[in-house]
């Protein structure tokens, strides 16, 4: 098996892939990063997003071997110095959540919505761009504030 | 008010483990040694299995078994059950089939269990699960309720014609009289249409067998872990109960469909002692689940209204099939029943109510309760029925239903149910102010300047949730009584930790239960914790579903409080050389009437246990059962507003309102997000989500996110035009006067989207989910009718 090496929120890391293995599957199975979750096979969900080289990717269509060299973010490096991501304190304070299911993967999401439309990014764009985000408790309502709050706040 | 106490919109405490990646779900949990399962499923409706080879599938790498249903029934483990017991009209006992882990002679739907491959890997069990060689028979399918008693399917050969039960619930006489003299009648055929669930946390499990202690433990995305142990005792018979130790961790939504037991979870574990002691996990993939977690809904229905010339209600008449899939699940029997015939009244006062139900097997994957679970499909029926009605004796249907509001408590309605409180007027008056329902009239002519047909529609939805008095529920057939338990062990630092049986999946317990601890207490609600979802920490306990966990679970705590307050008084008196009598328990504080003395909360916990004063057993640990007396009756008005394009179909759901009464709340934010995902379901179950099956093959063909339209963030009302109020009938028969409130967004949504679009297109009925293709069809009918 080929070995894979990249670094994964911020540390130097590798390991042995087999050429089918997803990223997501690396990420869980092989690093214990279990905040990146698999919400279904079809690449709709959105549960798996993660950043790879600062842009957001569904790591459920990623091959890990294709990651080498890469640098990925995954939710549990998006806090710096132990403090939260405006992100990641926008999804709280607007309950944004529920079952935190699609919560890890709906924040990656909205950092790069914010990134690639600007801070002051409208409602109308936030709700198509989180087309690829599926959440069962929410209702979208407060994420859709959520991500508004958080992007002032980037 | 407590800024963390009851009635305060208190910033989720659960929250910073979800958004930092550290939730701990099922699937992120691998015990050492673990293998994992990949089952064999039907690829056929309905087939009678000729043989299965496993030989090759055992041989392959990595594999530690093939398993089958005779595996099964040679260790004796019983089929799955269905907890509630229904009677047909005629006095029989409703027609169970058997229902085993792994199938054993026939399929009886495509995805049904039929073997199970254990390997190292989840790549080796997925290779030896497709080498696994099933000859199968094809045997005459159906997937149609309406059709079931009549097709040549035989689903199970208990029940004839598949009619598991025929079913009835009031006055069917008065009911007929009614009708005959009736100076309207409004009739409506009604399909509500079959959903499926989609919790994004897929179901998953982990059984492991300890050959040392020969114990069992179950890692599983379950709504209630001790009833799951429970029935994989007594019924599967896997091992006594104090062998099993059963855990739900964090777990991502439910919405009924993870109250179920289901065979996967038992297979893990009785295939861990099969595979001597190794850890089994297994984790459904979306399709899987699609295929295998119990769907909801499935109703067809005949139903009419009758009206005196007065425009009041006297009579109300309905013929339901409910399709119960396959098998029995859990609790299929009571949806189409007891929650659903039982709220046929609506918020009105209906004198004659007449409901049969046939329940009808159909090769299709089990049905049973979901989000709601038989009240949507009443307030679908009511609710419509009553729009139509208005329409045609062209009242306005605001006015209509309030003509016919209940308006004294309490209120015996036809259909068993004692209606405690309400105030039906006053949700409606708020809802019609906040909705600007007067100025419709203007909305409409603006949006049909931009091509746009606009439409109102009204829902006035009454539940009955708090799910449930034992005895009430016990005397129409549970197999189980509906009460909750929770135990307060306070630390000698003061703290707290509140252990209960109800299961937060998404609800926020962790939050609402200390917000109770902390008003009561005096204490801050970081000095409590919430345990749930282990049956080795908690004792007992009935879970989270049917909006139970505040109006029962928490009345649990309230009583434990109640008794770990007195204890704690007993050792203040101690300390402070008073009579117990004498204590006052205020704000976090002991003082002892009429005298300066004064103790604080933690200052006398840690006396509890330092025991240094004779004369009181040390420590304070309570516990306590709540058996409610009543269920609880949430009620409310939803008005929907939608832009249906002229040319395409395509309805937008322009403005959304809700004002509910759920009594006292305890978190306003929480419950506010309960309201908006509850009509995120329904707006999804009105404009999106079809499951659907081949007539032909019986395949399902929605088993994907391709194929199966979710709820998106675009598919909602925007941030302003979503509006929720709220009126307040406090509950009588409970303390703190609260109702439930987990289920009422989807329940009073439904109908209040069709009422909108039939409005805005003219038309009497229309299909769920009204799709731009359903809805373009309706409007192609209506111009022809027009021509």
């Amino acid at each position: 098996m080929p070995t894979l090496s990249l670094k994964v929120n911020g540390k130097a890391v590798s390991g042995e892939v087999e050429g089918r293995t997803l990223l997501v599957e690396f990420l869980r199975d092989q690093l214990g990063l279990t905040g990146t979750h698999v919400g279904c096979d079809t690449s709709q969900c959105g549960t798996c997003v993660v950043h790879v080289d600062g842009k957001a990717v569904k790591s459920c269509t990623v091959l890990a071997a294709s990651c080498a060299g890469a640098s990925v973010t995954t939710i549990e490096g998006l806090a710096a110095n132990g403090k939260l991501h405006p992100m990641q304190q926008a999804f709280h304070e607007e309950h944004g959540l529920q079952c935190g299911f699609c919560t890890p993967g709906m924040i990656m999401a909205a950092v790069d919505i914010v990134k690639r439309n600007g801070k002051k990014v409208d409602e109308e764009t936030i709700r198509r761009e989180l087309s690829g985000n599926l959440c069962r408790c929410t209702g979208y309502h407060n994420i859709v504030k959520a991500v508004q709050s958080g992007a002032a706040n980037m | 008010m407590n800024a963390t106490g009851v009635g305060a919109s208190v910033k989720r405490k659960e929250d910073n483990r979800f958004i930092t990646g550290k939730g701990r779900y099922t699937d992120d949990i691998n015990l050492k040694g673990q293998a994992y399962a990949v089952f064999v499923r039907s690829p056929h409706a309905h087939a009678e299995i000729k043989s299965i080879n496993t030989k090759k599938a055992a041989g392959m790498p990595g594999v530690l078994g093939v398993f089958t249903g005779s595996d099964v029934a040679e260790d004796k483990i019983g089929g799955l059950i269905c907890g509630w017991m229904i009677h047909s009209k005629d006095g029989s006992a409703m027609k169970a089939g058997p229902h085993p882990i792994l199938a054993v002679g026939k399929v009886r739907y495509v995805g049904d269990h039929v073997a199970v491959v254990v390997a190292d890997s989840k790549a080796q069990a997925a290779a030896a699960a497709a080498a696994v060689n099933v000859s199968y028979n094809a045997l005459p399918h159906n997937v149609d309720a309406a059709k079931a008693m009549s097709t040549k399917a035989q689903v199970h050969k208990e029940a004839a014609n598949n009619n598991v039960y025929n079913w009835g619930l009031g006055d069917e006489a008065a009911t007929a009289a009614a009708f005959k003299s009736a100076a309207h009648v409004t009739k409506l055929d009604i399909v509500n249409n079959r959903l499926i669930p989609n919790a994004m946390e897929p179901r998953a499990a982990i059984g492991s067998y300890d050959t040392g202690d020969d114990h069992y433990t179950l890692y599983t995305t379950s709504q209630n872990p001790h009833v799951a142990r429970l029935v994989i005792s007594a019924f599967h018979g896997l091992c006594p109960e104090h062998k099993l130790r059963v855990i739900a961790p964090d777990v991502g939504g439910g919405f009924g469909s993870k109250i179920f037991i289901y065979a996967e979870e038992v297979v893990c574990l009785w295939a861990s002692k099969r595979v001597g002691g190794r850890p089994v996990k297994w984790t459904a993939d979306r399709t899987e689940s699609f295929l295998s977690d119990a769907h909801g809904r499935d109703h067809v229905t005949k139903a009419e209204l009758a009206t005196d010339s007065s425009g009041k209600i006297t009579g109300l008449r309905v013929h339901t099939i409910a399709s119960m899939g396959a098998y029995l699940s859990t609790f299929a029997s009571c949806v189409p029943t007891y929650l659903y015939a039982t709220l046929l009244s609506g918020q009105y006062n209906i004198p004659n109510i007449y409901a049969e139900v046939d329940a009808v097997y159909t090769n299709t994957s089990p049905v049973d309760a979901y989000r709601g679970a038989g009240r949507p499909e009443a307030t679908y029926v009511v609710e419509r029925l009553m729009e139509t009605a208005a329409r045609e004796l062209k009242m306005d249907p605001a006015e209509f239903r309030r003509r016919n509001f209940i308006t004294s408590f309490p209120h015996q309605t036809p259909v068993i149910m004692m209606y405690d409180a309400g105030d039906y007027g006053a949700a409606l008056d708020k809802a019609l102010e906040l909705s600007d329902y007067r100025n419709v009239k203007a909305r409409k002519a603006e949006a049909a300047k931009r091509g746009k047909l606009r439409g109102v529609g009204l829902s006035a939805y009454i539940e009955a949730c708090g799910i449930a008095p034992s005895a009430a529920v016990g005397s129409l057939g549970a197999g189980v009584g509906l009460w909750e338990s929770a135990e307060v062990r306070v630390n000698p630092v003061g703290t707290v930790e509140i252990l209960t049986g109800s299961h937060s999946h998404g609800q926020g317990h962790e939050t609402t239960f200390a917000q109770l601890v902390s008003d009561r207490l005096g204490i801050d609600i970081n000095n409590v914790s919430v345990v749930h979802g282990d049956t080795d920490k908690v004792q007992f306990g009935m879970g989270t579903y049917g909006s139970r966990s505040g109006a029962v679970g928490m009345h649990a705590i309230s009583k434990a409080l109640d008794k770990a307050i007195t204890k704690a008084k007993t050792v203040a008196a101690h300390c402070m050389e008073a009579s117990a009598d004498d204590i006052e328990f205020k704000d976090g504080a002991f003082t002892v009437t009429g005298t300066d003395k004064k103790m604080d909360w933690s200052a006398v916990a840690l006396q509890a246990y330092v025991a240094h004063k004779p004369g009181f057993e040390p420590g304070i640990k309570e516990s306590a059962f709540h058996d409610p007396a009543n269920f609880v009756f949430p009620a409310g008005v939803h008005v929907c507003e939608v832009d249906v394009d002229m040319d395409t179909g395509f309805t937008e759901v322009v403005r959304y309102t809700c004002v509910d009464d759920f009594g006292n709340l305890i978190n306003p934010m929480i419950v506010e997000g309960q309201v908006q995902g509850g009509v995120a379901q329904g707006i999804g179950q009105a404009l999106l989500e079809a499951c659907v099956y081949d007539e032909d093959s019986g395949q399902l063909l929605t088993a994907s996110y391709m194929d199966y339209n979710m709820p998106r963030a675009r598919n909602m009302p925007s941030i302003g035009e979503f509006k929720l109020g709220f009126t307040c009938t406090p509950c009588p028969t409970n303390p703190m006067g609260m109702k439930g409130c987990g289920e009422a967004g989807a329940i009073g949504s439904p109908p209040a989207v069709i009422n909108a679009i039939t409005d805005a297109i003219g038309v009497r009925e229309l299909p769920m989910p009204a799709t731009p293709l359903t809805v373009w069809q309706a409007m192609q009918g209506m111009r022809k009718a027009a021509e």
